[in-house]
């Protein structure tokens, strides 16, 4: 078990270098939420009751189109030099490597939405502090969501022509539950309202969603690789 | 027990055939020598040694094991037509990553003992993108050495290599046939390959066409084998 671990975090470790030294997914996918965010902040009033209503979904929206920049690149960069025969070929499970490639994912798409999170305050004109600690929780969920959905996705499609297209493709569809879930959620946190027995369900969705696609994932990532 | 034994795969792309019934054994401390035209499936065959596809029909054994298995592939070595080398990464940093990958006790430690013996411990620190073609190929001969496996998969390992990379690469695969290692290698290059070879197999269309020791005939004229049994 010490060594699935290890080898998760070597993988993850190396994603993350190989990222910070070219900055490809990370720039680009900052540069578009800012850019997004931005543009629907001059279509909309951001005074406008029924913007702060919708800004829960339109951060995810904004989040999730972002994220694809970052989770195309994820298998992918593994093609160049043919390194992911040399992945497929070490001692190590499809599982840790996929785990690994997620964990990278999540934290880049982290930093991109923990970025972003404040000029969307700032924009619309909402108070997004009120409940950080909730907000964070929400945010975690359905990040990961994203991550585990869009880590498979992009490991599937390694190997086709048009895998920029067909990730979004396969990605979004899927993941709609989640998406709705954590729109609910920061929604209703950014209006003030508290996690209760009211919204409760959400969370409930989007931490089934999470266990489900991980353990889903982590079954399928070998027959997915090696077919 | 044969290091690699391949007992009658098939493997299709669609409805073609790319291999087709093929069997072949290398006894531990065999250096094969796989060669064919382009397209005879020696490529194919490879990856599914290596574990990277599976057989449609057939069995393939490495060291009696099945090629996906966890410790099989610790056994084995692959070096394809990539040099499965990160760019971004340095050539200290590359090495280190696979050392981890395969769980060497001190895999700092070994990754600078193969830069060393592939003549790159000058350029440790270098990012592999800024290295001359020879120099990436000398570190794919390293990374794919680094575990000490017991069986090397070669697909064309002479191709694109300028003569040092050659000479590195010849000295270290003398040297792993002195120490008992098994080399199943694809080719065209076959006046190295058969220097080397003591075992060759031609394959024509995805069928094995010849399959035995190398001779001294193979070795004075290296077209020998695709005259006789080859398309000519």
């Amino acid at each position: 078990m010490m060594d699935f671990f290890r080898q998760v975090l070597v993988v993850a470790a190396k994603d993350l270098r190989a990222e910070l030294r070219t900055k490809e997914a990370i720039n680009g996918s900052l540069a578009f939420s800012l850019v997004i965010l931005l543009l629907f902040s001059f279509a909309f009033d951001p005074t406008g009751d029924t913007t702060r209503e919708i800004s829960g979904g339109l951060l995810w929206i904004v989040f999730a189109f972002a994220g694809t920049l970052i989770l195309n690149r994820s298998f992918a960069r593994e093609l160049p030099n043919d390194c992911l025969d040399a992945l497929i070929a070490a001692p190590i499970s499809g599982a840790a490597l996929f785990l690994g490639k997620a964990i990278a994912n999540f934290v880049l798409l982290l930093a991109m939405e923990l970025v972003s999170l404040p000029i969307f305050g700032i924009f619309y004109n909402v108070r997004w502090t009120g409940q950080f600690p909730e907000l964070l929780l929400v945010l975690l969920l359905g990040t990961w969501a994203l991550t585990v959905l869009g880590t498979m996705t992009s490991a599937l499609t390694v190997n086709i022509r048009l895998r920029e297209v067909m990730l979004p493709l396969l990605t979004y569809p899927v993941l709609v539950p989640a998406l709705m879930a954590a729109m609910q959620l920061t929604m209703t946190l950014i209006a003030g309202t508290p996690i209760n027995s009211e919204n409760v369900m959400w969370l409930k969705m989007l931490v089934g969603f999470d266990v489900i696609y991980t353990a889903v994932s982590l079954v399928l990532v070998e027959t997915v690789l090696v077919g | 027990m044969s290091a690699v034994a391949v007992d009658g795969v098939w493997k299709y792309y669609g409805d073609y055939p790319a291999l087709r019934d093929v069997k072949l054994d290398a006894a531990a401390g065999a250096c094969l020598a796989l060669i064919g035209r382009n397209g005879a499936g020696k490529t194919t065959l490879l990856r599914i040694l290596a574990g990277f596809s599976r057989p449609g029909r057939g069995s393939v054994r490495i060291c009696g094991t099945a090629p996906r298995d966890t410790a099989t592939r610790r056994r084995i070595g692959f070096l394809g037509h990539g040099i499965s080398v990160y760019d971004e990464l340095s050539a200290i940093e590359n090495l280190t990553l696979f050392a981890r990958l395969y769980g060497l006790k001190e895999p700092r430690k070994a990754a600078t003992e193969w830069l060393e013996r592939t003549g790159l411990d000058r350029v440790a620190g270098g990012l592999v993108r800024e290295f001359s073609r020879g120099m990436r190929q000398r570190l794919a001969v390293a990374r794919a050495f680094l575990h000490n496996p017991s069986v090397l998969l070669l697909d064309e390992p002479f191709t694109a290599l300028d003569d040092r990379a050659i000479a590195v690469l010849q000295r270290l695969l003398r040297e792993a046939l002195a120490e008992g290692k098994t080399i199943v290698m694809s080719t065209h290059q076959l006046r190295e390959a058969l220097d080397l070879a003591t075992h060759v197999a031609l394959l024509n269309r995805g069928s094995v066409a010849f399959n035995g020791p190398r001779t001294a005939e193979m070795v004075a004229d290296a077209g020998f084998l695709y005259a006789r049994y080859g398309e000519g």
